[in-house]
């Protein structure tokens, strides 16, 4: 089962990376008026059971793959 | 620079994680303040007999995920957590501040500096509590120049709880305005936790421990610990 992690700086959060982006693509010639970069995890789980391992998962990003204080998380269970 | 030979010599352990580079040079200035300083290797799960213990500078497990997010889970970290939690002292120094965030012993996170560029200089900071273990060499309000190198030193906490920290004196040093070398909220350069044991800061005390490198002021951070280490090593004898 691959569960897919979506780490993202938390709104309100100044993300300089982001804005670094942003710059870049409004010199390509862009208009994009907010850019924000987060992380993508890609876990591959031996569970079997979907809602088992969306627990699983959530303990991991609370416990490692995410500051609470700066990002949120989501999570993609396929099977 | 060398202290008296005769006042007993606290045992001051030095933390090398993997991609530690800082670690050298912290056992060195230790050692010119009158410690018995020595390096303690990451995956040892029990600390030897210290009265203090600090964790250095550098890039530990190469910064993956998030600075510190790694180091945090080192074999070594259970003893340093339950020797804070024992009241000793404990001071992490950048990379150290940063796996110190990460492990919850002090408030906030570090994050990638504001102009995204690595920052290597010496920067004026504010003494704004010289009543912690780290500063009693310090007086309140007194200017130190210290050099940070870091990419990721701007401290972030939530900014509707930054007064209650303040107010219980837990912000130590403050970069002066106009030097904020990475967009720290409130120019943060240092924190202490609620207990006063445990600090991290993000400048480099131990490279500003002789005026031929620019500034001795580190020696006042520094040799405030060596003082807390020596007190708790009283009490344990």
């Amino acid at each position: 089962m691959r569960a897919t992690v979506a780490v993202r700086p938390k709104p309100g959060i100044l993300d300089p990376q982001g804005e670094a982006v942003r710059g870049s693509l409004k010199h390509l010639g862009f208009e994009v008026t907010e850019t924000r970069v987060g992380r993508l995890v890609e876990l591959e789980l031996e569970a079997t059971d979907p809602e088992a391992a969306r627990r699983e998962v959530e303990r991991m990003c609370e416990q490692l793959l995410a500051n609470p204080l700066i990002e949120t998380f989501d999570i993609e269970i396929a099977t | 620079m060398t202290e008296s030979a005769r006042a007993p010599r606290p045992r001051i352990g030095v933390v090398t994680f993997p991609g530690s580079n800082d670690d050298r040079d912290a056992v060195h200035a230790f050692g010119l303040l009158g410690a018995d300083a020595r390096l303690v290797w990451h995956a040892e799960e029990e600390l030897p007999r210290l009265d203090a213990v600090v964790l250095p500078g550098g890039f530990s497990y190469g910064d993956y995920l998030r600075c510190g997010a790694i180091a945090r889970f080192a074999p070594v970290m259970h003893a340093v957590a339950d020797f804070a939690a024992d009241g000793g002292p404990v001071l992490g120094i950048c990379n150290g501040f940063q796996v110190l965030c990460e492990a919850g012993l002090l408030p906030g996170v570090l994050r990638p500096n504001a102009s995204l560029s690595f920052v290597c200089r010496d920067v004026p900071l504010r003494v704004e509590n010289a009543r912690t273990p780290f500063t009693t060499r310090c007086e309140a309000g007194q200017r130190l120049v210290i050099s940070v190198k870091h990419g990721e030193g701007c401290w972030t906490y939530p900014e509707d709880e930054l007064e209650a920290l303040e107010a219980s004196g837990q912000i130590v040093l403050r970069y002066e305005p106009e030097a904020n070398p990475n967009g720290s909220l409130a120019d943060v350069a240092g924190v202490v936790n609620a207990a006063g044991n445990v600090m991290g800061l993000m400048p480099h005390p131990e490279h500003a421990v002789d005026p031929l490198l620019g500034s001795p002021d580190g020696c006042l951070i520094l040799g405030s610990l060596v003082d807390a280490a020596r007190a708790r090593m009283a009490v344990a004898a």
